[in-house]
């Protein structure tokens, strides 16, 4: 990983981390970027593992969705996340793709962000000069764009320990069922009490502004209730409220705006349940 | 007129109608087929073509000087390469400016110019060292707007045709057309209700998964080799010798197998070019599009918007029909509207109808046939219109339009009178059908529509020839697009009376066969077809005569019966029958090699019909639509090889899911396309569908020996209004505007419920 | 960027090559081993008919370049059939006639496989999501359905 950082530090030119290559590869193809240097990160051992970290995971930067989809004890724990990773591309694509890619293409659609933000979970960034471990939501700054430096590398995604009664689920909408960038994302995780009531909450979007976006006020709506009808009424208005879409070629501001809010209400009751709420 | 007397109905095939192994299956299965891009020839180059990026500017100068230096760089075409040989004939013309642009390019994508190199980063390298001095000009994409008043005009030289007196200033309107009969005007006076609507559909593409690719070897002889995907390699010879001013006989070319066409590889855009860089770099030249210019610069199919306005007596029956068509074609004249108007009411029996169309231009690729090219549009309009009239006439719609329905001497909406046809038959098919009464689930809605298509002949030429062993040669001109080699080889057993395997067919170069026209209009099966039973039969006489001279018998005497010659009665003699085996391995003491051919130009295609059923369900939330349930009913004449005739049933069906559900060419602004691939050009895929039940009606066709009727195109006309029907029922809301994408569905929702709240 | 030598392995056998540090591996395949099984449909990874194995998993060879197959184990459909037998999918296509044109079939087969190999017995709709990164557009899909779950149980009877 050292030599990984020094070598993208030192280049002067157009510099490129490869890792599942889903993304990088289509922009080489098209001629959209001309690399003086790509890095392929999969055979650093760090990047290909899932590990039990305190009680929650580490998923190394180069480890693909279809081994995401494997780990029993990740999608018991976290099946919001990997049912979003899992979202992402074809069964071929899932072969390749990664979270970290994902999250470092930094488009505001990619569908396992709002899950992690959800999820509250960090990256380990690994630069020129030593670690540092930032949330998932700090990463993408604008569409295309993210806060890493020069020579940085996220070198892993942490996912912290789950309190008992905890679930998230992730939806999107997408206008035929597979193949599609999500034109509405919707990331949520709950906690329950034992009575059933949100003790706490995440919900985060995606598609709906240049970066995904946690909503603290949707969050608001639900903890404190059993999630009836008026909590996610309160859930979904807060949901559009916080959107900032545009009108283009996968969908109207309007219809996200108004989907945003659907999908909320509905990826709250899949967290529930499997949260263990009844 | 019917080529052949018997009568089909009655005869009984043996092989026909059987579902065997197709001939080039297994080299589709194991990866060894050989498509377009697979061709390889030593020393070859790669071409690659630089496209405009203004949706239409004048090309003001090109410099090449730059590119030409670079290492690796073989040759550069432009404009000036291709000096005009069409004489004045303007559809050539055309042809010839859409695939290298001249003093404008007409749309983004447009070819300006082509490389020649030794690979294919130099070539990229070089197509970025090519400069171009462009003028940016106003543009238009929107029929409607490209018909206004004021519009920007794409050439001056266009003054609307087909209108009194013809305008003496230039606009983007061709040609007007008009079809019917009767009088619409006093028509609709004696109608109790009248529904008049406007619709609009976007412009698709057929989404071959096969990009075009040529292989080209041109020397400075004249002479010239093409390998090439294509559903006509006789059209590719023949256009391309004319851009180029070739003699027709100095060109080879050869189809490749094709990996879907759907009439987007009826005409040419890369061949041309790729044997202009050959003869300049005098070796041989690969063109292969990639995905993003197959979007941008070969063709899609219209968009259009028209006007339907339909008048009824409360007793159900039809008193006028009215349609107003406008289709833009792209850049250059010849959008199908002419088959759009001709089609609309072509399922109906109608005594005053009227269907006007006007072909427009705008400044977007020039658009290629697509399946039934025109029909599915207004099919859309119509069956709309006609599914809400039966509700407000409180008619189921299927009787509505079973009292209405085009039958055996109904006066076609376009001219000819019909005569036997099988639109009732798939109508009656369809009320009976289990789909037509099961239950639908919440959110549900069940919708259905009919369609009809011409079907083609055209010029065939087919030989047959019976190898010493017995077995047949038979070599098409008509690339197989979906497994016609097996449906050929079915047709020359049935009449040879061999068995299926005994029969081998290939699809010949052009140097080998007379012309054929291009595989489209549903034609093969039925053209190719009854040209490869003229063939046999022809081959049957001289097998006959063959065997009449071993006999010492007159030729007259001898029949031919399931592969064998017989003495035609007791008269003429005891002997026991000859197989074709032993006749063919008596040839070459009999006369030599015995072969059957047959050439024409192939008339008598039955027109065809189909009713579709569907059940949608939407999600009121969000606009999503499902389809959960699909039936087709279509009349095939009669199904040479069933499972190619489902195979064209559910294709055409799926296409139409998709034209009508999500597909669509979008342009922003600065009249550039913005989704030129597949992940923003949203063709169905597996997880997207129903199964898709299959109804195959055998209507005969008096034209075809057999009773073929074309099945390729119809399959794809009912479904966009079909289902617009379920959707528009499961909704609650009639959806007038394709593609109905989940955004436009919660609009009409939001609107209808805003609209109520008014009430 | 210069060129780079590779060790794989294509179906089996042990192959060598030298390609360009951002050439894909559908290219190294067609233009360089003569592998044209693999189709381009769209070089962006949403048609998957240029699918083929890496060390046993599905993927567009699209994605990938020809330098990270080294090392690794490539299946493609040239090595689908065993010697002169047909892979049941292979025969299955054909006797349900689950192809039109051809083009998007080898990529179809490998995915088929790959998803077999997981999944033997899967419902019609874990088929039909199987197989949504592979477009085809002749077919409208049907025939390819009932070819897989036929060849699926053919498979688990043998």
């Amino acid at each position: 990983m050292k030599q990984a950082t020094t070598l993208l530090a030192k280049e002067k030119g157009k510099a490129f981390i490869l890792a599942g290559g889903t993304d990088l590869l289509v922009r080489l193809r098209t001629g959209f970027i001309e690399p003086d240097l790509v890095v392929d990160i999969k055979r650093i051992g760090a990047t290909r593992a899932i590990a039990g970290v305190g009680g929650g995971f580490r998923i190394g930067a180069a480890v693909t969705g279809a081994e995401l989809g494997e780990h029993v004890k990740l999608v018991k724990a976290w099946p919001g996340v990997v049912e979003a990773a899992n979202l992402i591309g074809s069964k071929q694509v899932q072969g390749r793709c990664t979270m970290t890619g994902n999250l470092c293409n930094a488009s505001p659609a990619a569908d396992s962000v709002p899950a992690l933000v959800a999820a509250a979970a960090k990256v380990v960034i690994a630069g020129p000069k030593g670690k540092r471990t930032i949330p998932v939501e700090q990463v993408p700054t604008a569409p295309g764009k993210t806060s890493l430096k020069k020579g940085e590398i996220i070198e892993s995604i942490l996912l912290p320990k789950r309190p008992p009664r905890s679930g998230d689920a992730y939806l999107r909408f997408i206008p035929r069922t597979e193949m599609d960038i999500a034109v509405v994302g919707v990331g949520v995780s709950v906690t329950l009490d034992p009575k059933g009531v949100v003790t706490d909450a995440r919900v985060a979007l995606g598609a709906v502004a240049p970066t995904v976006l946690l909503v603290p006020e949707a969050a608001k709506a639900l903890i404190g209730t059993k999630m009836d009808k008026s909590a996610l009424d309160k859930l979904a208005a807060a949901c559009s409220a916080a959107c900032r879409p545009i009108d283009d070629k996968r969908g109207t501001r309007d219809f996200r705006i108004k989907v945003a809010g659907v999908l909320a209400r509905r990826a709250a009751q899949i967290a529930r349940k499997r949260a263990g709420g009844k | 007129m019917p080529l052949d007397s018997t009568q089909p109905s009655k005869r009984d095939f043996s092989v026909v109608g059987t579902r065997p192994l197709r001939p080039d299956g297994i080299d589709k299965v194991t990866g060894r087929a050989k498509f377009g891009a697979d061709a390889t020839a030593p020393g070859m180059l790669v071409g690659r073509i630089l496209r405009s990026p203004h949706a239409h500017a004048r090309i003001k100068k090109i410099d090449t000087r730059k590119a030409e230096k670079l290492p690796g760089v073989k040759a550069i075409v432009t404009r000036e390469d291709f000096p005009d040989h069409t004489n004045g004939d303007a559809l050539l013309y055309d042809v010839l400016y859409n695939i290298m642009a001249r003093e404008k390019a007409l749309y983004e994508g447009h070819a300006v110019a082509a490389v020649a190199a030794v690979d294919a980063r130099t070539a990229r390298e070089a197509l970025k060292l090519i400069k171009i001095d462009y003028e940016v000009l106003p543009h238009v994409t929107d029929v409607d707007e490209a018909m206004k008043p004021g519009a920007p005009i794409l050439h001056s030289t266009i003054f609307t045709d087909g209108v009194e007196p013809k305008p003496k200033k230039p606009s983007n309107i061709v040609r007007r057309y008009e079809f019917g009969h009767g009088d619409v005007a006093a028509g609709f006076k004696q109608a109790d209700i009248v529904v008049e609507r406007t619709f609009k559909t976007e412009a698709t593409h057929q989404g071959y998964i096969e990009p075009h690719a040529c292989l080209a070897n041109a020397g400075p002889d004249g002479q010239a080799e093409l390998w090439v995907c294509t559903q006509g390699h006789f059209m590719v010879r023949d256009t391309c010798a004319r851009l180029l001013g070739m003699d027709i006989s100095k060109l080879r070319v050869t189809a490749s197998e094709i990996g879907g066409g759907f009439g987007g590889k009826t005409t040419v855009f890369i061949e041309p070019v790729a044997l202009a860089l050959s003869r300049k770099a005098n070796r041989p030249v690969k063109v292969v599009m990639s995905r993003d210019e197959v979007f941008k610069a070969s063709g899609p199919t219209s968009s259009t918007s028209i006007d339907v306005k339909i008048g009824v007596k409360k007793d159900g029956r039809i008193v006028a029909a009215d349609a107003t068509l406008r289709y833009q074609g792209g850049a250059f004249a010849g959008s199908p509207v002419e088959f759009g108007a001709m089609t609309a009411f072509a399922c109906y029996d109608l005594e005053n109808v009227r269907a006007v169309g006007y072909d427009v231009v705008t400044n977007r690729p020039k658009q290629a046939a697509y399946r039934a090219p025109g029909a599915p549009m207004s099919a859309f309009a119509v069956e709309s219109v006609i599914e809400e009239l039966a509700g407000k006439l409180g008619m189921t719609p299927i009787d509505f339009r079973i009292k209405n329905a085009a039958r055996e001497g109904t006066h076609s909406s376009y001219g000819p009178t019909y005569g036997p046809v099988g639109l009732l038959a798939t109508l009656e098919k369809a009320k009976q059908h289990p789909h037509f009464k099961a239950p639908l689930g919440p959110n549900q809605g069940r919708g259905m529509a009919c369609g009809f298509w011409f079907n083609f002949g055209g010029q065939t030429c087919v030989s047959l020839n019976v190898n010493n062993d017995g077995t047949v040669a038979l070599s098409v001109g008509t690339p197989d697009i979906g497994g016609s080699r097996a449906s050929m080889c079915l047709m020359a057993a049935e009449e040879l009376g061999i068995p299926y395997d005994k029969v081998r067919a290939i699809v010949a170069d052009t140097s080998s066969l007379g012309y054929n026209d291009v595989t489209d209009g549903s034609r093969v099966t039925f053209s190719t077809g009854m040209a490869t039973i003229h063939a046999a039969r022809a081959a049957i006489k001289k097998l006959c005569a063959r065997a009449a001279q071993i006999w010492g018998i007159p030729e007259e005497a001898v029949t031919w019966e399931k592969g064998y010659a017989k003495p035609a009665g007791p008269n003429a003699g005891n002997f026991p029958p000859l197989s074709i085996a032993e006749i063919a391995a008596q040839a070459g003491a009999t006369g030599g090699p015995i072969a059957g051919h047959h050439e024409y130009s192939a008339d008598g295609a039955g027109v065809s019909f189909a009713t579709h059923i569907v059940d949608a369900e939407v999600d009121p939330e969000t606009g999503a639509t499902k389809i959960v349930r699909y039936t087709v009913l279509q009349d095939a004449g009669k199904a040479v090889h069933p499972s190619y005739v489902e195979g064209q049933f559910q294709g055409g069906a799926v296409q139409g899911i998709g034209w009508a559900l999500n597909e669509e060419y979008i342009y922003g602004k600065d009249g550039r396309l913005q989704n030129a691939g597949f992940l923003d050009y949203r063709i169905p895929v597996c997880s997207d569908l129903p199964m898709i039940d299959t109804v195959i009606l055998e209507i005969p066709n008096p034209g075809h020996p057999y009773g073929v009727r074309g099945v390729g195109e119809t399959s794809i006309v009912p479904p966009l209004a079909a289902i617009a029907n379920s959707v528009s029922a499961a909704a609650g809301v009639r959806m007038t505007s394709l593609p109905m994408s989940p955004p436009r569905i919660l609009a009409a929702l939001e609107r209808q419920a805003m609209k109520r709240a008014a009430e | 960027m210069s060129a780079i030598h590779v060790t794989t392995k294509i179906n089996g056998d042990v192959v060598e090559y030298v390609c360009e540090a951002d050439e894909t591996l559908l290219d190294v395949l067609r233009n360089r081993l003569g592998l044209t099984g693999a189709k381009e449909g769209c070089s962006t990874g949403d048609c998957g008919a240029c699918s083929v194995t890496i060390d046993g998993r599905l993927t567009c060879s699209c994605l990938v370049l020809g330098a990270e197959a080294d090392g690794c184990e490539v299946g493609t459909i040239e090595g689908m059939a065993d010697g002169e037998e047909l892979h049941p999918l292979q025969r299955k296509f054909l006797e349900h006639a689950a192809l039109q044109c051809g083009i998007c079939t080898p990529g179809i087969l490998v995915a088929a496989k790959a998803l077999l190999d997981k999944n033997p017995k899967p419902t019609e709709t874990e088929v039909r999501f199987g197989l949504a990164g592979n477009l085809c557009r002749c077919t409208g899909y049907d025939k390819i359905v009932r070819a897989v779950m036929d060849a699926a149980q053919e498979m688990r009877r043998a």
